[in-house]
């Protein structure tokens, strides 16, 4: 599978260098052999998609790069260096960030300080008092450069619906975001108004090359349009490997359902 | 939750506005509403005060006396302090049954260290390093060994009983260094009437504004409405739980060393368990839930302090100070059902945007 990721495949967007590189990743939970095997290689500024059933493995993936699950075998490499993600934070120092499918807004808590959490904006040194009215007045700014429509920075994040609570999440950390951004499915449950919302500001944050994107989406029509190289995971591994201006929907469909109706047969074989 | 900042009402007005008639916004009984929905130390403050005027009205100038007052005040000082503290471990929702204990323990530590030859200052502050370290022990069993907070200062606060039975030889201690003197140092740590209290209005303030205003608050806040939410924005939950443990405790045992120098006496027989069910009381009656994410500081104080004016003003109206508790149960519930159907109505009004 590795020897079709030549760095020559890169889309015009990227510069060929990569970002990252996921070398024979393998995690199991218990019995269950989530990931059995994954080489992947992500170029600066590329948008990389994830597809695949539930159960592939994609989320368990995206919990190893953000240092939320140790993974059990294999490397990871961030701009050619060799590294140990043990710890969300850790993730973080090497400038990962990640939204994940729970939506991660704390309900008590206003829009503004949400936008900042774990970045807060602190006056007077140790004492970390909160700038509130400079949280307040750069989240304001913020959230109209992106067209995220809130009813104010101070509404309690449970005033919010799904989506703007979900295009916050995603504008917080595309804020903070400096080398890689991992979206777990980010247009979960989204209206189609809202799913646009997302789609253009991460594609705005693509077009800047400031930042590697992995998504992991079920629907074709938004990876479609968001990425430049889409996977397929199946059973822990990757097994379709495409760029998209390469593939087309009918393609990528009939690639997973094959491969997925020759697992069946091998799976029928084994019990026969 | 307090919320620091005078927020224009975002929107339409949260309370159902039958009152809403008037050009110009809801009417001032929306309002009033409103604020005890989003303040919720005013329902408490004007318990508080009601219960003032009830007492000062039956029994007149026997229960406004300096005196009296004073031992009301005595009465909300430990229950204040504990409260308080505990506070930030409610947001959090976990809880410290040992502060109680830790209120006891630190003097005696102090009295220990004093009577082998330590002097009182780093006495003093060795006994809260001591204080401080039980609140880190409880902390780290929390979190790093996975054991609910409930379990684990349940098992502190007998293990700290148990200490100072042993370490006193079940003898009461006395003079505790400071006590019975004059000068300055020794009535600002506890020898005067209104020492004790000043201290717990003191960590009040301080303790509000860092839930409200601080990062560390923030931080609290998060962990403890949503606990993996706030983990994966980076928040580093153990640390902050930690840190809160060791706060408690370490105005627990402070609060508990002013308390000592103010009555002289150590008593090993005292248990805490006492303090620390009067002082979720006192959380509870002053608007927080324990349900995590929301708490308030100042209420707790104010939740203290109708403890102290229910016990003091009961003494002093000659009815049986027996009834206290049938009053102070009433009122813990009272304050609980009102706050969960506060809840109510703040979420139901959010649901309808």
């Amino acid at each position: 599978m590795s020897d079709e990721l030549q760095p020559d495949q890169a889309t015009p967007a990227t510069n060929g260098k990569l970002a990252l590189e996921v070398r024979g990743v393998t995690k199991r939970f218990g019995a269950l052999e989530v990931l059995r095997g994954i080489d992947l290689s992500l170029h600066q500024g590329e948008v990389l998609g994830l597809v695949g059933d539930n159960g592939a493995g994609k989320s368990t993936l995206v919990k190893i790069l953000s240092g939320f699950h140790p993974q059990d075998g294999g490397d990871l490499l961030i701009e050619g260096q060799r590294v140990g993600l043990s710890s969300v934070g850790s993730a973080r120092a090497h400038g990962i960030e990640t939204v994940y499918q729970d939506l991660a807004l704390i309900p008590q808590l206003p829009v503004y300080q949400n936008l900042f959490l774990g970045h807060e904006l602190t006056r007077f040194g140790p004492l970390r008092i909160l700038d509130k009215a400079q949280m307040r007045k750069l989240s304001r700014q913020y959230l109209d450069d992106i067209h995220v429509n809130v009813p104010s920075v101070d509404a309690d994040s449970d005033q919010l619906s799904g989506g703007q609570r979900q295009a916050i999440a995603v504008a917080r950390a595309v804020r903070v975001a400096t080398k890689i951004l991992l979206l777990d499915e980010p247009l979960a449950a989204m209206g189609a108004r809202e799913s646009r919302l997302i789609i253009d500001l991460v594609k705005d944050l693509a077009s800047s090359g400031r930042v590697s994107i992995i998504v992991i989406d079920h629907n074709f029509a938004h990876l479609f349009e968001l990425c430049d190289r889409l996977l397929v995971l199946q059973g822990g591994r990757i097994t379709v490997e495409r760029q998209v201006h390469e593939t087309s929907l009918e393609e990528l469909t009939e690639l997973m359902v094959s491969s997925y109706r020759a697992q069946l047969e091998a799976v029928s074989e084994a019990g026969a | 939750m307090q919320s620091a900042a005078p927020t224009p009402a975002p929107a339409p007005a949260a309370i159902p506005p039958p009152g809403q008639d008037r050009v110009g916004g809801p009417s001032l009984a929306a309002r009033i509403a409103r604020a005890f929905l989003y303040q919720r130390e005013l329902t408490p403050l004007v318990l508080l005060i009601g219960v003032f005027v009830v007492f000062a009205i039956d029994s007149g100038s026997s229960f406004t006396s300096t005196l009296s007052i004073a031992a009301a005040a005595g009465y909300a000082g430990p229950i204040g302090a504990i409260a308080v503290s505990q506070v930030l471990l409610l947001v959090l929702a976990e809880i410290d049954l040992s502060a109680g204990q830790v209120f006891l323990l630190t003097p005696w530590v102090e009295y220990w260290l004093h009577t082998g030859g330590v002097p009182v200052v780093p006495a003093i502050l060795l006994a809260l390093v001591v204080a401080a370290s039980v609140g880190a022990i409880n902390g780290m069993i929390t979190v790093f060994l996975n054991v609910p907070s409930f379990v684990t200062t349940l098992a502190t606060n007998f293990i700290l009983f148990g200490v100072v039975l042993v370490g006193s030889n079940d003898a009461s201690a006395s003079p505790i260094p400071l006590s019975g003197q004059s000068g300055f140092a020794s009535s600002v740590m506890g020898n005067s009437n209104w020492a004790e209290i000043i201290w717990v209005l003191v960590i009040t303030i301080i303790l509000g504004l860092l839930l409200t205003r601080t990062r560390f608050g923030v931080r609290i806040i998060a962990t403890g409405g949503h606990i993996v939410g706030a983990a994966e924005a980076g928040v580093p939950i153990r640390r902050v739980k930690i840190w809160a443990f060791v706060l408690a405790s370490t105005v627990a045992g402070l609060v508990g060393i002013v308390d000592a120098v103010k009555y002289g006496t150590l008593d090993p027989g005292q248990t805490g368990i006492d303090y620390i069910l009067y002082a979720v009381g006192a959380c509870v009656i002053g608007g927080t839930a324990l349900t995590g994410g929301r708490g308030t500081v100042y209420g707790a104080f104010i939740g203290a302090l109708l403890l102290g004016l229910l016990e003091d003003g009961l003494t002093v109206a000659g009815i049986s100070t027996n009834d206290f508790y049938i009053y102070v149960g009433a009122v813990i519930i009272f304050a609980m059902a009102l706050n969960v159907q506060f809840d109510r109505v703040v979420a139901r009004s959010k649901a309808r945007r």
